[in-house]
C-alpha cells in the first residue's frame, strides 16, 4: 500500500469513527470504548504514516488539488487585501495575483502564484503556470513596493514557468532574468514560501529573498520528476527514483541551505487543517519580518547577496589560480 | 493533459552527446566540411579560415571556445583566469564526477566556461566564453562561480564584461544547486550594473533554459550570432507540450530580433570591430599593455 492509499484508509477510519458518535448519540448507546479503540488505531496508523513519507509521496501532496493556495493564504494572513493588477506593458496574467494589504498592521505587498481550487479555476489560472507578464506584473508591483517601503511578501506554487509559444515570443527567460537581477538588489525586505510546488526558473522568479521558507510536504526542484527522469535516463517512469536522488523535499533544502526554515503541516498534509498551517505561516512571516526590519538597507542587501552567492559545490587548486 | 504535458519539461541538458566539431558525412573525405546549412562541401581548410562560416549561406557553424577568444583578443593573447576551479558533486549524483571527468578528458577543457582577461583593439576587457562541447554548456557550481567570479572582478578592476553564451541549460545533476546558479549570476551581474561597468552578451548556438533565464539575458547591449537558436524553452518539449509543429524559424536570433529581445545580430567576422566600437562608446581607453 502506497503512503497515499493508507491516507485514504484513514480518511474511512475518520468517517467510520464520526458515524459511530453520531450512531451512539442517537440510540443512546455506550460505544466509547470502541470508539477509543479506533482513536487508538487510528493515530497510531497516522504516525507511522508520516514518518514513512517518501519523496514521491510529497511530490503527490505537494500537487494535491484541495491544498490549500496562495490567495486562502492571503484571506486568513492579511487584512484588507486590495489585488493589483497587469504588467503595463501586454496584460494581465491570472496565475499571479498580486497586491497590497496589511500584515500585522503594516502595508506590505503580497505577491503569489496561484493555482487553481477546481478545475474551472485552474484552467483560468493556467495551473499556476506563470506567463512572462505574470514575472513583470510581480516585479512592477516589487518595485511598487521598494519606492514606498514596504516589505514584499511572496508565495511560490507553480509546475514552473508557462512553457509555449506566447511565453518564448514575449520573453520568459527575459522576465525571469530581469527578477532574478532586481530582486537581488531591491531595496526592502522580502520573504519568500513554497507552498506547493516550487517548479524550477518558473519558482525562482519569486523566491529570490531574504528568507525563504518552505512548508513541510512542498517541493522546490530543478525540474519535475518525471522531467529528470525522462532527461537522464529516457524513462518518465523512473520519476520515483528521480524524485529521490533529487533532493526536493524540505528536510533535503533546509540541509542544503535553499530554505531557512520549514512550515509543519498536521498529519496527512496541509489541506488537513488549513486553519493551523495558515497560522504558523502568519507567525513566521510576522517573525520574520520584525527580524528583517532590524538590519539596515545595506545590511540587508549584503545579507541576501551572500546568502545566494554561496551556492555552489566546487574545489580549486590555489597554485595554479591565474594561469 | 496540461499537467502530464508539463512533465516532459524544458531545462533540457543531457550531456551525453558532445557536439561533433562539425558532421562529416561518409562520402565528405576528411580533408572537407558539409555545410549543414545549404550543403555545400568545402575544404576545411577554407571554412576555418573563413570562422567556420559557410562562404555560401554564411551558417555559423561550431567554434570552440579557445578559438573564440584566440579571433577576439589582440593578437590572440589572453590570460585564463578561475581555470582551476572544478566541481564536486552537491547531490552525490551517481557517476556525475565520473562523467565531468570524462568530458574534461574529451574537451580538453575543465569546464563549460572559460574566463579570460585580455586587449581588443588594446583595451582591456574580461570575456567568458562557454563552450557546448562540455556537456552541452550546461550551468552548474562552476559555470555559476566563474560568471559570478567574473562579475565581481570586472567591478574590482573596473573592467568592462562580454559573455558569449552556449548553452542547453541547467546541469541536471547538481539539481537544485544548479538553479541557484541562476540567482546567483544574476545577482553579480546586478553589482556590475549599479557599479555602471558595461557589461555586453553575444548569444552564440544554442542559448537555452536557465542561462537565457539569467544572465545571457541581462547584457546592457545583446548581440547574437545569425541563425542561433536562443528560447527558454527548448523547441523539442515546446512542441511535445503543445503537440503542434513549431514555425520555421522560431527561437532564431533573427526572430528574438525582430520580438525585441536581441539588439542586434552580428556576423562572426565582424564580431570583434563591433565589440571594440561598443568599448570605445562605453568609455574604452587604449592601453599600451596587456594586463
Ligand atoms: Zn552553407
Amino acid at each position: 500500500m502506497s503512503t497515499l492509499d493508507k491516507e485514504k484508509h484513514i480518511d474511512e477510519l475518520e468517517k467510520q469513527i464520526a458515524s459511530l458518535a453520531v450512531f451512539s448519540e442517537e440510540q443512546g448507546l455506550d460505544l466509547s470504548r470502541e470508539i477509543l479503540k479506533l482513536r487508538k488505531k487510528l493515530a497510531a496508523l497516522r504516525t507511522q504514516n508520516l514518518k514513512s513519507l517518501e519523496a514521491w509521496d510529497k511530490v503527490t501532496l505537494a500537487r494535491l488539488r484541495g491544498r490549500p493556495t496562495t490567495l486562502e493564504y492571503i484571506d486568513y494572513i492579511f487584512d484588507d487585501f486590495i489585488e493589483l493588477h497587469g504588467d503595463r506593458g501586454f496584460g494581465d496574467d491570472s496565475s499571479i495575483v498580486g497586491g497590497v494589504a496589511f500584515l500585522n498592521g503594516r502595508a506590505v505587498t503580497v505577491i503569489g502564484q496561484q493555482k487553481g481550487r477546481d478545475t474551472q479555476e485552474s484552467i483560468a489560472r493556467n495551473f499556476g503556470m506563470t506567463l512572462p507578464e505574470g514575472y513583470r506584473k510581480a516585479l512592477r508591483l516589487m518595485k511598487q513596493a521598494e519606492k514606498f517601503n514596504r516589505p514584499v511578501i511572496l508565495f511560490v506554487d507553480t509546475p514552473g514557468a508557462f512553457c509555449g509559444i506566447e511565453a518564448e515570443e514575449r520573453g520568459q527567460g527575459e522576465a525571469i532574468a530581469r527578477n532574478l537581477m532586481e530582486m537581488s538588489r531591491l531595496k526592502t525586505p522580502i520573504i519568500s514560501t513554497v507552498l506547493g510546488e516550487g517548479g524550477s526558473g518558473g519558482a525562482l522568479g519569486l523566491a529570490v529573498a531574504d528568507k525563504v521558507f518552505i512548508l513541510e510536504n512542498a517541493t522546490y526542484s530543478i525540474l519535475s520528476p518525471e522531467g529528470f527522469a525522462t532527461i537522464l535516463w529516457k524513462d518518465a517512469g523512473l520519476a520515483k527514483k528521480a524524485a529521490k536522488v533529487m533532493k526536493i523535499t524540505a528536510d533535503d533544502l533546509l540541509e542544503l541551505g535553499v530554505v531557512d526554515g520549514i512550515i509543519a503541516e498536521p498529519l496527512g498534509g496541509a489541506h488537513k487543517d488549513r486553519e493551523s498551517v495558515f497560522k504558523k505561516t502568519a507567525d513566521l512571516l510576522k517573525d520574520t519580518l520584525t527580524e528583517l526590519s532590524e538590519l539596515g538597507t545595506e545590511e540587508l542587501l549584503e545579507a541576501r547577496y551572500q546568502r545566494f552567492r554561496a551556492f555552489g559545490s566546487f574545489h580549486e587548486d590555489i597554485q595554479h589560480e591565474e594561469r | 493533459m496540461l499537467r502530464k504535458s508539463f512533465q516532459k519539461q524544458y531545462f533540457i541538458v543531457d550531456g551525453d552527446k558532445v557536439q561533433p566539431k562539425a558532421k562529416k558525412m561518409e562520402e565528405i573525405p576528411d580533408c572537407c566540411i558539409k555545410c549543414p546549412g545549404c550543403g555545400e562541401t568545402f575544404l576545411e581548410e577554407d571554412v576555418k579560415k573563413n570562422l567556420m562560416v559557410c562562404k555560401k549561406c554564411n551558417k555559423h557553424m561550431f567554434i570552440t571556445s579557445e578559438q573564440r577568444l584566440e579571433d577576439l583578443f589582440d593578437d590572440g593573447e589572453y590570460q585564463l583566469l578561475f581555470a582551476d576551479i572544478s566541481t564536486k558533486n552537491p547531490l552525490d549524483f551517481p557517476g556525475y564526477e565520473e562523467k565531468v571527468q570524462a568530458y574534461q578528458k574529451k574537451s580538453g577543457l575543465n569546464e563549460a566556461v572559460s574566463i579570460a582577461r585580455g586587449n581588443i583593439d588594446r583595451m582591456g576587457a574580461l570575456v567568458g566564453v562557454m563552450d557546448s562541447r562540455f556537456m552541452m554548456g550546461s550551468m552548474g557550481s562552476v559555470v555559476g562561480e566563474k560568471i559570478t567570479r567574473a562579475a565581481e572582478l570586472a567591478v574590482v578592476e573596473r573592467l568592462p564584461l562580454i559573455l558569449f553564451t552556449a548553452s542547453g541549460g541547467a546541469r541536471m545533476q547538481e539539481g537544485i544547486i544548479s538553479l541557484m546558479q541562476m540567482a546567483k549570476t544574476s545577482a553579480a551581474l546586478g553589482r556590475l550594473e549599479s557599479e555602471k561597468l558595461p557589461f555586453f552578451i553575444v548569444l552564440t548556438h544554442p542559448t537555452t533554459g536557465g542561462v537565457t533565464a539569467s544572465f545571457a539575458m541581462l547584457g546592457d547591449i545583446i548581440l547574437s550570432e545569425p541563425g542561433a537558436l536562443i528560447g527558454f524553452a527548448g523547441p523539442r518539449v515546446i512542441e511535445q507540450t503543445i503537440k503542434q509543429k513549431l514555425p520555421e524559424g522560431f527561437q532564431s536570433a533573427e526572430f528574438q530580433l525582430e520580438k525585441g529581445f536581441v539588439d542586434a545580430i552580428v556576423d562572426r567576422a565582424e564580431m570583434k570591430k563591433t565589440l571594440g566600437s561598443l568599448l570605445r562608446m562605453h568609455g574604452g581607453e587604449p592601453n599600451e599593455h596587456i594586463g
